[in-house]
């Protein structure tokens, strides 16, 4: 992926996250908690495990929907990015090959159904973390992550970096630009190109960080950064909680597509 | 190479979490100590700094591939061990969230496989120690080189480690060592020749700079540190050595799972803490009354070792029927579900709107 | 508190490279006025402004602000009185939110939550940005990071307000806003710019610098319809008082 397409893809997201809808009017540490016992939950099935999974496609979809969220811009990343998972996922039907199941008539290696098992988890964790992010703002999370314990130091100076990441990005933008145009068409830079474009983007950052305290100072900062913290838990963060906690209990324990299966069968025949 | 959420149990991903929030909060106890105003903002402007370099593609010579920063020694040399962890933590987490690069439980396995190594072994133990005796451009590099190295090294096999005790993956341990140290270790000799020409670089062009950073840092809590580390990487190499031996005992060379050495599917009894909430969780949920096709693939999983051709009674193609037309069944009502809401929220904007309008017209 | 009198004596700045600054700046400036600062690039703008809150101590001289002598020990005060507007915005605004930015100042200045609010929102209601409260700085456009970033200054309520090329970057319909606000506020005003025009519109003094030195100092209407004195510093008569020059 190129530096250009990143920057933007990272420009939208953030933007998304700062929309008004009913799952960004809730309090972050719901969402940041719910997230996490998603992830939790699907990655705890079995390695063998598929048709447990598909129920839990429900909170992606749900949240698309509530959030506003371009499904197919999400879905791109998700589908792009090439990722251990699956680099390594790929190499189980080549060790694991004793037959697993029968789909119908067709014999299936234990090594393919834990490849695709892969692939849902792969999927579902995914898209939950960009889900997260496009219904959260950044800082939102921060805040959420103090409040749940995380060091005031980590949080304060990862709040700067968010702040500093368009500014950097912008800056090293410029500067791969000026050399691309110089450049003719070949691809990439060569090392010694790409440490000086390093080195020099390192000074400006560190004159950068000069220029930052000075004004810090200039407004009478003595080294703590306070913060007036508003919002707070409602009857809505506690609703979702319970509901999602539930949700996801009941499609842990319980085979719900088996029982639908089931039913259907009964039905048909 | 980042670790993934769909190749992690629960347990190892919380364990790992332990470690790497333990170490979090130990480094920010630290920087709090002797803390400069400074510190702050100059953490998180260099945080995205490494932020913006990581995005910027290079050639390999010689390879014509591209590749791309890691950046954890050079925030090491720079900001010291404990700021630089805190640093590289912080870079993953936004990673993980925009990018989605690994997950969200896969970041703490992450943030200690990228930044524990370099922060507190690479660079105390083999480039500080290279570079005190003196710091010409060529000490740089080796120091660089080697810190680098040992920091990839160890990261790689944590990977492995993480992956196998995980059991989502089939790769067998020796495969996976083939595959992981050979490939960081050319990514190593990269990133050690970028690390040190970046800080040749800055300390030929603007070395005042470098000092004033390093006046920001201060120099009392790496020297303790260091035996601390020492014992812990001897624990490491005996684990690792142990490790090692069990693989390479194994007659067939290199297959080695856990079902082979615990005779279950299951993880290792000794784990403590989350790891054994959440492995008590998994146990009770998995035999729960009304659980029907789940349980007889889990029973059938227990009873059957790897690598032994098992063809499943007829009750499997009764079940795999119901299981896809259950699936099948599943998704769609999802879809409607989704495509539901979308109409009603549709419905609720649109009749706002009107309303909306309404008012407009009856202010003036 | 002697009506916030800004007063430069003799002062002399020697960068650590070695680079003198300024060479012997004196000028009195008294409650109320509004004094623009021009000059050549690199004759010393930037640098006297940065003298004005301590972020630099002069090498030589004595500054006194508002009677009290500018120290290491008294400039942590005296930052409440002089507000500094930089160049660039992004320097200025470095917290995750409007709102957070300019609380930073007041926070900082022990205030409770509710008076930082108040003081947040009415410095924002100035600017007419109070609805960009909850939006994160890099979502803004260049015109509106100003504005937020003098609301950082002004949620401090500062008696002097010292502004670092405040038109730079701004197209023309937010420099007219900016210029409007300007003339407004009541505080004591000291504005380094090359936007000649802006300083014709909102200042009544200037002072003309030259490689470190003050060479001239009196009315604007008398400064700024001096060519030569103005070619002299590598600058132009404004563009509202020359002649046509579209052929």
């Amino acid at each position: 992926m190129n530096f250009d397409k990143e920057y933007f893809n990272l420009g939208v997201l953030d933007t998304l996250s700062y929309k008004n809808t009913l799952v960004h009017r809730l309090d972050p540490r719901t969402k940041v908690i719910t997230t996490f016992a998603f992830i939790v939950t699907v990655v705890s099935f079995p390695k063998y495990e598929i048709a447990g999974l598909i129920p839990f496609l429900l909170f992606p979809v749900v949240i698309f929907a509530l959030g506003d969220i371009p499904v197919w811009f999400i879905l791109k990343k998700v589908l792009v990015v090439s990722v251990f998972a699956v680099f390594i996922g790929i190499l189980n039907p080549l060790f694991d090959t004793h037959i697993k199941y029968h789909f119908f008539t067709l014999p299936v290696s234990g090594g393919w159904v834990s490849f695709f098992s892969i692939l849902l988890k792969y999927f579902l964790t995914m898209c939950s973390a960009l889900l997260l992010i496009s219904t959260t703002s950044f800082p939102g999370i921060c805040h959420a992550l103090r409040k749940l314990g995380v060091p005031e130091i980590f949080i304060s100076q990862l709040l700067f970096l968010y702040r500093y990441i368009f500014v950097l990005m912008e800056e090293t933008l410029r500067m791969v630009r000026a050399k691309d145009l110089r450049s003719f068409g070949k691809k990439g830079q060569g090392i010694s190109i790409f440490i000086n474009l390093v080195g020099t983007l390192f000074v400006k950052t560190i004159e950068r960080a000069e220029r930052i305290y000075h004004a810090m100072l200039s407004r009478g900062f003595t080294g703590t950064i306070h913060f007036v913290l508003r919002e707070g838990f409602g009857k809505k963060d506690f609703v979702f909680i319970s509901a999602t906690g539930i949700t996801l209990y009941m499609f842990r324990a319980y085979d719900i597509v088996g029982l639908i299966g089931r039913l259907a069968e009964r039905m048909f025949n | 190479m980042h670790m993934s959420d769909a190749l992690l149990s629960p347990a190892v991903g919380a364990t790992v979490w332990a470690g790497t929030l333990g170490t979090i909060a130990y480094c920010s106890k630290k920087i709090k100590e002797n803390l400069d105003e400074k510190m702050i903002p100059m953490m998180g402007v260099i945080g995205a700094f490494i932020f913006a370099a990581q995005m910027v593609n290079f050639t390999i010579p010689g390879t014509g591939s591209s590749g791309h920063l890691g950046g954890g020694m050079i925030l090491a040399i720079l900001l010291g061990p404990h700021a630089a962890f805190i640093v590289m933590a912080s870079v993953l987490t936004i990673q993980a969230l925009f990018f989605a690069d690994g997950g969200l439980l896969a970041l703490g396995c992450n943030i200690w496989n990228l930044g524990f190594y370099p922060c507190f072994i690479g660079y105390p133990l083999i480039y500080k120690p290279i570079v005190q005796k003196g710091m010409s451009s060529k000490k740089i590099l080796m120091a660089s080189l080697f810190a680098v190295f040992v920091g990839l090294q160890l990261g790689a096999f944590s990977v492995v480690l993480e992956t196998l005790l995980s059991g989502r993956s089939e790769l067998p341990f020796g495969t996976f060592v083939l595959l992981m140290q050979p490939i960081h270790l050319a990514i190593g000799v990269v990133e050690g020749f970028i690390t040190a020409g970046v800080i040749n670089f800055v300390k030929t062009s603007r070395p005042e700079l470098l000092e004033s950073i390093a006046e920001i840092r201060s120099l009392s809590p790496e020297t303790k540190m260091k035996k601390i580390v020492i014992a812990f990487l001897v624990i490491a190499i005996i684990t690792g050595g142990a490790v090692s031996w069990f693989a390479s005992s194994h007659p067939d060379g290199l297959e080695w799972s856990i079902e082979r050495v615990y005779g279950k599917p299951e993880l290792p009894e000794h784990e403590t803490g989350i790891a054994m909430l959440l492995k008590t969780f998994q146990e009770k949920t998995a035999f729960l009354p009304d659980y029907t096709f789940k349980r007889k693939e889990d029973i059938k999983e227990q009873k059957t070792s790897d690598g032994e051709a098992n063809a499943w009674p007829n009750i499997e193609t009764g079940t795999s029927v119901s299981g896809i037309l259950g699936s099948v069944m599943m998704l769609s009502l999802i879809v409607l579900i989704g495509f539901g809401i979308k109409i009603i929220r549709k419905k609720e904007a649109h009749s706002s709107k009107e309303t909306s309008g309404l008012k407009g017209q009856g202010r003036s | 508190m002697t009506h916030h009198i800004i007063d430069f004596k003799d002062i002399f700045f020697r960068y650590p490279d070695g680079t003198e600054a300024l060479k012997g700046v004196s000028f009195r400036i008294t409650h109320g006025e509004s004094v623009g600062l021009v000059g050549a690039n690199g004759a010393g703008k930037s640098t006297l402004l940065l003298q004005m809150n301590g972020y630099m101590l002069p090498s030589l001289g004595v500054i006194n602000i508002g009677g009290v002598e500018l120290t290491k020990k008294t400039r942590q005060d005296i930052r409440k009185k002089v507000g500094v507007v930089f160049q660039n915005p992004d320097d200025q605004l470095f917290m995750p939110t409007v709102f957070d930015d300019v609380a930073f100042g007041p926070l900082n200045l022990g205030m409770s939550n509710e008076r930082v609010t108040d003081r947040v929102n009415s410095a924002l209601q100035t600017i007419g940005c109070l609805d960009l409260a909850t939006k994160p700085p890099h979502h803004l456009s260049a015109g509106k990071k100003r504005a937020v970033s003098i609301a950082t200054v002004l949620a401090m309520e500062p008696d002097i307000l010292a502004m670092d090329e405040p038109s730079s970057n701004l197209d023309p319909k937010s420099r007219r806003d900016l210029i409007g606000l300007l003339q407004e506020f009541k505080h004591t005003k000291i504005i380094a710019s090359h936007d000649l025009d802006l300083i014709l519109e909102v200042c009544e003094r200037c002072l003309v610098i030259k490689n470190g030195m003050i060479v001239a100092d009196g009315r604007v209407s008398d400064i700024l319809t001096n060519q030569l004195l103005l070619e002299e510093n590598h600058l132009e008569l404004p563009l509202s008082l020359q002649k046509n020059r579209l052929h």
